[in-house]
């Protein structure tokens, strides 16, 4: 992660004298943080008090703690800076709860300051008052409460150096209301960092020989890139497609890490996993090595472990050892950034390697006929929105723009990753690993502060926007123009579909009765709100939508039974996909088998 | 992977270990600073693992560097698991698996030891063997009056053990133990 670092101020020390609230937006400033999101209290008022009083640093106004958060990853995935939230003592840091945890499971930079109640009332149960670093400490990479004021600079220093590098995440620096008020030296960003936080950035230069050695033999080889390469920069994205142009390999991608690879190019597979595409699946199942960038062999990619890719010799590149061995076993660890490996990937490659694109002809060959079975096919209706059809006209009305897609999590999500095609990196916004429903609102909130000129779509679920629609009014006073495109089932979709596999079609509690108008609640945020339920009328609205120059809220009222397809079922292998033409009822209420079911 | 697929119908797909599991002993070198404990127990409770044994205090005051020792189980892998999942605690400076590094050194365990005070309550024939068994394991008596004794015992935890469990019919009314502390035989360092 690139990490913007103003030059330390020559200042005198009398100059850096400064009380615990001025030091907090010193150090934002000198950590190079233009934007933060957040919401006031009793416990952070000294800190507002010092927001108020400058320019520099731009507070953006959430309605809930979790909108801060969500906002704050949104922007961090958008710019690759760290994200800053701002949230008061009790309360506030118990809405942040969410968010971190997000950052944490999808190593998202996130830096969260919190008010505490003074430090001579901690303990006491005071007003307002909660463990904030007793219930972060597993949520995020590292927490500090701040004790003496004269540590508050360098803590948040190291906060920002924590969250950005090695495998990125979320830090609280939690801070009492008298160490804001108190006075202290304010001492600048440094760059010796504490010596038992040392990531290895470099690779070890014999494994990536080992690597190369397994690829230049492979005959049905497969790239597998995750977040990682994502996380790495856009260089690391760089570095990926010349790996895949110099070996001709095919190459797939986790949720996390699409665009790094462009959709529209020639080796793309669609994404991987549960419900990835049936090439990528059949790949990586029939291959005989497997290079995994950034990725981390997660339970919604591999499938069945013990016929995860039986016949492949794996490697593995991530920053975090922990991630090596630990749900899959790889024959060639690498440990390092994915950019600085991947940069020596390919010059090796290019020194050693004699490129024998031929001898993968074959493979190819069998690539195609799987994706001749055109796993993401569906029956078009003249008269009913299919919710696949509405994503594709939302991806070529809007393809020839700087667009930014963030999501819910349901159907919804999963058809957006299937049928938008992303040629870029970090311009795809969505909860992977924690799977938050209300994620994509106050994301996309975010991305738009980072990128205001740009298209920003939140493609969302009926259910989900509802969890954080009130940043709507937050998008309103902040001129964000986030484009809110509800694929409105009226169903908590993908809650259904598991019902219907798994508890014989018994829908509890999945149907959103009471279902508010979305056009109204529109209007009455101050939003623009639009309404289809025409095959079509939906180029014309989404026309309407991009045009508009405000927030919009698109109720696109799609097939209310459409189930996501293809799908890997439970305790099924990459090569046991249940596809959309096979996906009778009758299969779908079978394609968890008799003993599967009882053990629920 | 050598685990069993379990198919559990559910969203996720449950795998059985079925290597045996082993106990191992660690030392983690860490910043003495508030919380590390916490951080340290935490991600044991979090992610399932054992402790079977745990002790800490600080050994390089001028470094502020802490020693914690942990008596845990598990099959290889986890135990792997353990180390690196360790080695990702911003304060941690290093995690070595004793056990692995005995191994290596062909040894068959590092040497441990663990301290004991017991207290044992009675009177007549009981107190005389409760003072000859003590004797015998080469325990001290810290204090004592005409009714009971403290013994302080130090050694393997297996003859602690044993000395617990022959004091139980003599009266025994209190133990406290401290757990395993631990380094590897031989000249190097950790
Ligand atoms: C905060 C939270 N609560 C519950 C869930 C479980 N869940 C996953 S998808 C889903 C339904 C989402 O419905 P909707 O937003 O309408 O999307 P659809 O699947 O219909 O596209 C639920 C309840 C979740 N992921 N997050
Ligand atoms: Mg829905």
């Amino acid at each position: 992660m690139n990490k913007a670092v103003s030059e330390p101020a020559a200042d005198t020390s009398a100059h850096n004298e400064m009380t615990g609230a001025e030091i907090v937006v010193q150090a934002l400033k000198d950590n190079g943080v233009e934007n933060i999101f957040g919401y006031p209290g009793g416990a952070v008022l000294p800190i507002y008090d010092e927001l108020f009083q400058q320019e520099e640093v731009r507070h953006i106004l959430v309605r809930h703690e979790q909108g801060a958060g969500h906002a704050a990853e949104g922007y961090a995935r958008a710019t690759g800076k760290a994200g800053v939230m701002l949230v008061t003592s009790g309360p506030g840091a118990t809405n942040a709860v969410t968010p971190l945890q997000d950052a944490l499971m999808d190593s998202i930079p996130l830096v969260c300051i919190s008010g505490q109640v003074p430090t001579a009332l901690i303990g006491s149960d005071a007003f307002q008052e909660c463990d904030t670093v007793g219930i972060t400490r597993p949520c995020t990479k590292h927490n500090w409460l701040v004790k003496d004021v004269n540590q508050l600079a360098a803590i948040i220093h190291e906060a920002f150096h924590v969250a950005t590098t090695g495998r990125p995440g979320p830090v609280v620096v939690d801070i009492p209301k008298d160490i804001q008020f108190a006075k202290g030296t304010y001492t600048p960003p440094q760059t010796a960092p504490r010596t038992s936080y040392q990531p290895q950035e470099q690779g070890d230069i014999n494994q990536i020989k080992a690597a190369i050695e397994l690829m230049a033999h492979a005959k049905k080889p497969v790239i597998y890139s995750g977040g990682g390469v994502i996380n790495a920069g856009p260089e690391a994205s760089h570095l990926l497609r010349e790996l895949v142009d110099l070996t001709g390999f095919p190459i797939t991608s986790t949720l996390m890490g699409l665009g790094a690879y462009p959709a529209s190019g020639a080796n793309w597979l669609g994404m991987l996993g549960m419900h990835g595409t049936y090439e990528a699946n059949m790949a990586m199942h029939d291959c005989d090595v497997m290079l995994c960038v950034g990725a981390r062999f997660d339970d919604r990619i591999t499938g069945r472990l013990d016929a995860f890719s039986p016949n492949s010799r794996k490697i593995h590149i991530d920053i975090d050892p922990s991630s090596i061995n630990k749900n899959v076993r790889v024959d060639v660890p690498i440990i390092g950034d994915a950019g600085r490996i991947l940069e020596d990937l390919v010059r090796l490659w290019r020194a050693t390697a004699k490129p024998n694109k031929a001898a993968l002809k074959p493979w190819w060959t069998q690539i195609d006929i799987w994706r001749a079975r055109d796993s993401l096919a569906y029956r078009p209706n003249e008269d009913v929105i299919m919710p696949q059809y509405a994503i594709q006209r939302l991806y070529e009305l809007t393809r020839d723009r700087d667009v930014y897609v963030t999501t819910e999590v349901g159907q919804h999500q999963m058809w957006a990753a299937q049928h938008f095609g992303f040629e870029a990196p970090n311009h795809w916004m969505t909860s992977g690993g924690l799977g938050t429903m209300g994620y994509g609102l106050p994301a996309a909130l975010g991305v738009q502060i980072a990128h205001p000129d740009a298209l920003v779509i939140d493609i969302a679920g009926d259910a989900s926007v509802q969890m954080t629609i009130q940043e709507m009014s937050a998008a309103v006073q902040h001129n964000a123009p986030i484009k809110i495109f509800i694929l409105n089932n009226q169903y908590m979709g993908m809650v259904r579909q598991w019902q219907q596999l798994l508890h014989g079609n018994r829908l509890s509690h999945s149907y959103t009765e009471a279902m508010p108008d979305f056009v109204k609640l529109a209007e009455a945020y101050g939003c623009h709100g639009i309404m289809c339920d025409k095959p079509a009328a939906l180029d014309d609205a989404i026309r309407e939508m991009i045009s508009v120059d405000k927030p919009v809220i698109f109720d696109c009222r799609v097939a209310a039974l459409a189930n996501c397809f293809p799908m890997i079922p439970s305790g099924k292998a990459h090569n046991e996909m249940l596809l959309p033409d096979e996906a009778s009822d009758e299969a779908v209420a079978n394609a968890i088998d008799e003993e599967g079911r009882q053990l629920v | 992977m050598n685990a069993q697929l379990q198919p559990t119908g559910s969203a996720y797909f449950i795998t059985k270990e079925t290597e045996a599991a082993q106990t191992h002993t660690l030392a983690v070198l860490v910043d003495n600073e508030p919380g590390v404990l916490a951080r340290v127990i935490g991600l044991f409770s979090g992610r399932g693992y054992n402790i079977d044994s745990l002790t800490v205090s600080e050994t390089e005051h001028e470094r502020h560097l802490s020693r914690i020792t942990i008596v845990t189980r598990g099959t290889g892998h986890v135990l792997e698991q353990i180390k690196h999942q360790l080695e990702r605690i911003v304060p941690v400076h290093r995690v070595v698996d004793l056990s692995v590094v005995a191994d290596e050194r062909g040894h068959d365990r590092p040497m441990e030891r663990e301290l004991a005070l017991v207290k044992v309550r009675g009177q007549g024939d009981d107190r005389v063997e409760a003072l000859r068994l003590a004797d015998a394991f080469r325990a001290q008596v810290i204090d004592a009056n005409t009714e009971h004794f403290i013994f302080e015992i130090t050694g393997r935890v297996s003859k602690i053990e044993q000395f617990i469990a022959i004091m139980k019919p003599l009266g025994l009314v209190e133990v406290c133990r401290t757990g395993v502390a631990a380094m590897n035989r031989g000249p190097e360092g950790m």
